[in-house]
């Protein structure tokens, strides 16, 4: 294959594998944006795409699939709202034992319906778009199913919209800032945070679905394998803003791709594959220390609020 | 007609009455300073004022009309405003979206829109403030002015300020009383709650005094001296336990701080360039109002702040900068300053007692908890604590812990004990029993320094007397010779500046005479 | 004036009500039977009948318990490794990636100690294997205690990182040469932690597991150090007032924490697998941290609950052959038993007033 068409398939293959830690990273940047680091993400991606699969293989349509996980995910977000606002319970423990819950929850109720078939039962995945499919070089780019789209053309702009240029997002930043100068405000620290929670276990959940219902067309215990914790990196990664968060998962995507595509052509490195997987890892850590004297950090993240 | 008219004002808390049948009234177009020390009410009158605190009894007139004020909301909707000490802001928002926080109607925020208002906001109002940047990277100075500037913005009519020039360097003291004035001559209504003399009379038009709760009087700026104020503040009887004979026999010098320097949290100066010497057998109280440095002062003599300039001799050895460990070692009793920080809460009675000197109780590798139980349960019926060893502390009352934090120190016979702030929220058995203990230490030769916003207890206890102001010594005076007057002068700031002891000469003033 | 109405408050307390802290366990496991009893009814079983297997008839079973007690080892060295890292207020969210490094290390020691006698070769694993997950630990240990950055963050971030690490020592230099599968050659037998009983898996890492309990046990209860942890843990404040050096207290306690989980991972290795694999631990340093919080952070409570685990992950077994529920059951039952318990913890500090 030429060099050009290697690079297409390459982006082609990055906007792909890049969709659904997208989604899972921009729920996460507005639970934290709120105050909660939400560790159920792993579990909520799982969740959303146990639902997603069950429901669309159920009811037939790919596109109720999907609206069922977001309703999961809403649920997944309330709970941990309902742990870590009102109960005030340690947020690292709850978002870990909704993980361990939500996993458990999903190879549960995927066991007890499809049994332990030795082949995976498949759903028709989402098809791609193809109107552009002709066209050099972007053709191949183009041919995304049309949650990549939405993800990129509609959630990305919609979510930095709402974060920066309405009240609601004004009203998000500073409860995760200095929730007493929001309270002082006559803004409801623990609603806000319920909302946040919930919009972002959403996403988290669509997440979770985009990998069963359109890259993988089925559920395996695999499905998700630590990409919740990929998107917290890319959160911080992004600074806690939604359109940095973008680049931030393409980069990690495009590193993802990359040595998938270079092991698939059978190129022997000097150094291991994983250095590559490893490294966006170890950038994120140094943002961290940096982001630790900037005052990007939402400052009252991971502390509960009690009025006193 | 006055804007705000508070009548009979009674507000309790348990058993302290912070506002006793107080009456206020505020004029349109002056600026009334509210004075006091610490625990005077006047904090605890404003905020009754905005909403935060519900009286017990008594009347507040807006305008001649009767209000019932529940929440700051119902305050803003009554044209009230309050800018408090700790600000209110979120830093990494611009001006102008810190300005209209909890004020926006509706779902998007138009940016340019909303800039372009806050600017004419602040340029109609002549507040100095830039809507588009981030709050994060303003001065404490120009904080405070958003701050001032999101009152004005939903309209306020009466602002007020909760001791502002704390936070301030003197340039931008200028700044904020240039704002004031310009603001009072519009016809807005400002209360300027303070306990620094030199500033109620540089900018304000009328004072009300406030002491222990109650409303000691009104006066006209123009006509009385720091004085007259200081003495108004601070004047009363003492009562309890009190030192018996006026002339100790002092000892030698045990403690010796010269030059001693230090900065507060955010890296600004509290403690500048302070010399003093406490000797044996006698007790030096350093008197002043709250924010003056005090407490940055204990933590350095403590161990727990690292000093940038200056000596601390303790029996002629530099402690200064030392661990706390090694400042112990070296024959000194620290007192924490914030009881309920000083001890770990969830942790018995005989771990805290335990704590500082843990390594006592180790035998071959073991700690030997009965040991420490039986220390504890020596301590307790030594200095009567309502307490067992194995109570969690949090659960003590406030007298209690201290007599916790105290027997810890006094257990070990140091020859130096620094007690800041020692009863401050207690209870008149508890205060009396602690105050006998400080005195005990005196007769049994040990030198005292005791560092107290609570101007009684200072003249009290105390053979000599110090006054912090800004972070400075303002003066040292034996007990004889401490007048409240001269007290209350200096811990106002009065006697350092070139004000001199007559009346202002009278000016115009459009207002009731109040006397 | 009406009369008054008698009417029932919560009012927070400083003083719970002492029964309430025993009772706990039981109203926690009482209140996750009530809510997974509809998922047992989904899977067409009796939830009564499927209690009775997970808990109950495991205990009848001699195998059972063993594999009981087999499955509890790993569990209890992270329930104490989060335990240390808790107690001083150090969120040590990489438990996982420091068992892995443990597990890397006794791969590899595993495969040169031939030569020596067990007496030997036993002990040198395991010092290789504490000494490397405190080298893991080491790195967001100190940008905690140098420059203030969070923990929780570095430590999760961390356990990706080493994921890969073992990944590329799998697929590279330790891929097994005569299968070709990315699995590490055996270690040598010398070198392997010795069965208790023979016939079953429980091998020699249970005991020192245990020892380790008692070693938690010691250390909170009976050492200056121990007391300094809680107290900087509980009061960083009054701590630092006392004279204890705050970081130095953390950082230790947070190498030690990331010793025990590398323990944890020679254990896998020298008793389970005998060699290394990438899915040698499916999540025990996460699991880990749910056991310490059930345990309360002390000895006693992380013993119960490491075991109590184990039992649940045997009886879900038994439950899945019995009546055909699926076996993340398990999963289920833990993570509502904590999330139920963590609710109780906070109700004790409540008690009903009348007023």
């Amino acid at each position: 294959m030429d060099p050009m068409s290697l690079l297409a398939n390459l982006i082609a293959a990055t906007f792909r594998v890049t969709t659904p830690i997208l989604l899972a990273a921009i729920g996460e940047t507005y639970s934290e944006r709120a105050g909660v680091l939400n560790l159920g993400i792993e579990g909520t991606m799982f969740f959303g795409a146990l639902i997603g699969f069950f429901v669309a293989d159920r009811s037939g349509s790919l596109w109720i699939g999907l609206l069922a996980a977001i309703l999961g995910g809403i649920l997944a977000g309330l709970l941990m709202a309902l742990l870590t606002v009102t109960l005030g319970v340690n947020q690292h423990v709850s978002g870990l034992s909704i993980t361990l819950l939500l996993t458990g929850l999903s190879l549960f109720a995927f066991r007890l319906n499809y049994g332990n078939l030795p082949v995976p039962p498949k759903v028709e995945v989402f098809p791609p778009v193809t109107i552009f499919k002709d066209i050099p070089f972007l053709g191949v780019i183009s041919e995304q199913v049309l949650l990549t789209y939405i993800t990129f053309l509609v959630v990305i702009p919609v979510a930095w919209f709402l974060l920066y240029r309405t009240y609601f997002g004004l009203m998000i930043r500073s409860v995760g800032e200095n929730p007493e100068a929001a309270d002082a405000a006559g803004i409801n620290v623990y609603v806000i945070r319920y909302a946040a929670l919930s919009i972002g276990g959403a996403l988290m959940a669509v997440g979770g679905a985009v990998l069963s219902l359109a890259i993988a067309g089925s559920f395996t215990d695999q499905i998700i394998s630590g990409r919740g914790w990929v998107a917290i990196a890319i959160v911080i990664f992004g600074n806690w803003n939604p359109v940095r968060v973008m680049w931030g998962a393409l980069i990690f995507g495009g590193t993802f791709a990359l040595q998938l595509m270079l092991q698939a052509m059978g190129l022997k490195l000097p150094i291991p594959y994983e250095t590559f997987l490893a490294m966006p890892y170890v950038v994120t850590i140094i943002a961290l220390v940096i982001a630790g004297r900037n005052a990007s950090y939402p400052a009252a993240l991971l502390k509960p609020y009690r009025r006193e | 007609m006055s804007v705000i008219e508070m009548k009979n004002i009674t507000k309790q808390f348990g058993d302290l009455v912070a506002n006793d049948a107080v009456d206020f009234d505020l004029q349109r177009g002056e600026v009334h300073a509210l004075l006091g020390e610490n625990g005077a009410g006047k904090t605890t009158l404003m905020r009754i004022l905005y909403g935060l605190y519900k009286p017990d009894s008594g009347t507040i007139q807006v305008d001649g009309r009767p209000v019932a004020i529940h929440s700051p909301k119902d305050a803003i909707t009554n044209g009230i405003g309050m800018v408090t000490q700790h600000f209110a802001l979120v830093p990494p928002l611009s001006v102008a979206e810190n300005v209209v926080l909890g004020y926006g109607s509706s779902f998007i925020y138009q940016k340019s829109e909303v800039e372009q208002k806050v600017a004419e906001a602040a340029q109609r109002f002549g507040v100095d403030v830039n809507p588009t940047a981030l709050v994060r990277h303003l001065s404490v100075g120009q904080r405070q002015r958003v701050e001032i500037l999101k009152a004005l913005y939903r309209n306020a009519r009466v602002l007020i300020l909760d001791e502002p020039t704390a936070v301030l360097i003197p340039q931008e003291v200028e700044m904020l009383f240039e704002t004031l004035i310009r603001l009072k001559n519009e016809g807005l209504a400002i209360v300027f709650i303070s306990h620094k003399l030199h500033e109620v009379t540089q900018i304000t038009d009328r004072v009300t005094v406030l002491r222990d709760g109650q409303a000691i009087g009104t006066v006209l700026a123009a006509g009385v001296t720091q004085s007259q104020l200081a003495k108004m503040m601070v004047g009363r009887e003492s009562f309890g336990v009190r030192r018996q004979n006026t002339s100790a026999a002092a000892g030698e010098c045990f403690l010796e701080v010269k030059g001693l320097s230090a900065n507060n949290d955010k890296g600004l100066p509290a403690v500048k360039d302070i010399s003093f010497k406490v000797k044996c057998a006698e007790i030096l109280g350093v008197a002043g109002v709250s924010g003056n440095g005090q407490k940055e002062l204990a933590e350095t003599l403590s161990g727990v702040r690292k000093p940038t300039a200056g000596q601390v001799l303790v029996n002629g050895i530099n402690v200064a900068g030392c661990t706390p460990t090694e400042i112990s070692a070296a024959g000194v009793g620290r007192v924490p300053e914030d009881r309920h920080e000083g001890v770990v809460g969830e942790m018995t009675v005989y771990e805290n007692m335990a704590l500082d000197h843990m390594d006592d109780f180790v035998h071959r590798g073991i700690l030997d908890r009965k040991r420490m139980v039986r220390q504890a349960e020596e301590l307790i019926a030594q200095f009567q604590i309502k307490a067992r060893p194995r109570d969690r502390v949090r659960t003590l009352s406030g007298g209690n812990l201290q007599k916790v934090l105290l027997a810890r120190v006094l257990s070990r016979n140091p020859r130096l004990i620094i007690v800041p702030q020692p009863t401050r929220g207690l209870d008149i058995g508890a205060t009396d029993t602690i105050r006998r203990q400080l005195l005990g230490q005196r007769q049994r030769g040990a030198a005292v320094l005791l560092i107290s916003e609570d101007l009684e207890e200072i003249m009290a206890l105390a053979d000599r007397i110090a006054v912090m102001y800004e972070g400075e010594i303002a003066g040292i005076l034996p007990a004889a010779e401490a007048t409240p007057e001269k007290l209350g002068l200096l811990m106002g700031g009065g006697a350092r500046h070139t004000h001199t002891e007559e009346p202002r000469p009278p000016v115009e003033h459009a207002g009731r005479e109040v006397n | 004036m009406a009369a008054k109405k008698f009417t029932w408050r919560l009012v927070r307390t400083d003083t719970p009500a002492w029964w309430m802290t025993p009772l706990i366990p039981l109203l926690a496991l009482i209140g996750t039977f009530i809510l997974t009893a509809g998922l047992i009814l989904w899977s067409k079983a009796n939830p009564f009948e499927a209690y009775y297997y997970l808990l109950i008839d495991p205990l009848t079973s001699r195998s059972m318990v063993l594999e009981m007690l087999v499955s509890a080892t790993p569990l209890l060295f992270t329930g104490i490794a989060v335990t240390v890292a808790f107690t001083t207020g150090y969120f040590n969210i990489g438990a996982e990636g420091q068992l892995y490094a443990g597990a890397v290390a006794a791969a590899g020691l595993g495969m040169v100690l031939g030569g020596l006698p067990p007496v030997l070769a036993l002990p040198i694993m395991i010092l290789g294997g504490f000494a490397a997950g405190m080298l893991w630990a080491l790195i967001p240990a100190l940008l905690r205690v140098k420059w203030g950055v969070d923990e929780v963050v570095t430590t999760l971030l961390s356990n990706s990182i080493m994921a890969y690490i073992v990944s590329a020592i799998l697929n590279g230099p330790w891929r097994n040469p005569i299968s070709g599968w990315p699995q590490s050659p055996d270690i040598a037998a010398s070198a392997q932690f010795f069965k208790l009983i023979q016939r079953s898996r429980l091998h020699v890492g249970f005991i020192l597991a245990l020892a380790t309990l008692v070693a938690l046990w010691f250390l909170l209860t009976r050492t200056s150090f121990g007391m300094k942890m809680r107290a900087v843990g509980m009061g960083k404040l009054a701590a630092r007032f006392a004279g204890i050096n705050v970081d130095r207290t953390v950082l230790t306690a947070a190498l030690i924490s990331g010793g025990i989980a590398g323990i944890a991972g020679v254990s896998e290795v020298a008793g389970m697998q005998y060699h290394l694999i990438g899915a040698l631990s499916p999540g025990y340093g996460y699991t880990g941290i749910i056991v310490a919080t059930l345990g309360s952070l002390n000895a006693w409570g992380v013993g119960f609950a490491a075991l109590f685990f184990g039992l649940v992950n045997i009886g879900a077994q038994n439950v899945s052959g019995a009546l055909r529920v699926p076996i993340f059951l398990s999963n289920i039952i833990q993570a509502t038993m904590l999330m139920v318990a963590l609710g109780m913890f906070l109700l004790k500090r409540y008690r009903i007033r009348r007023s």
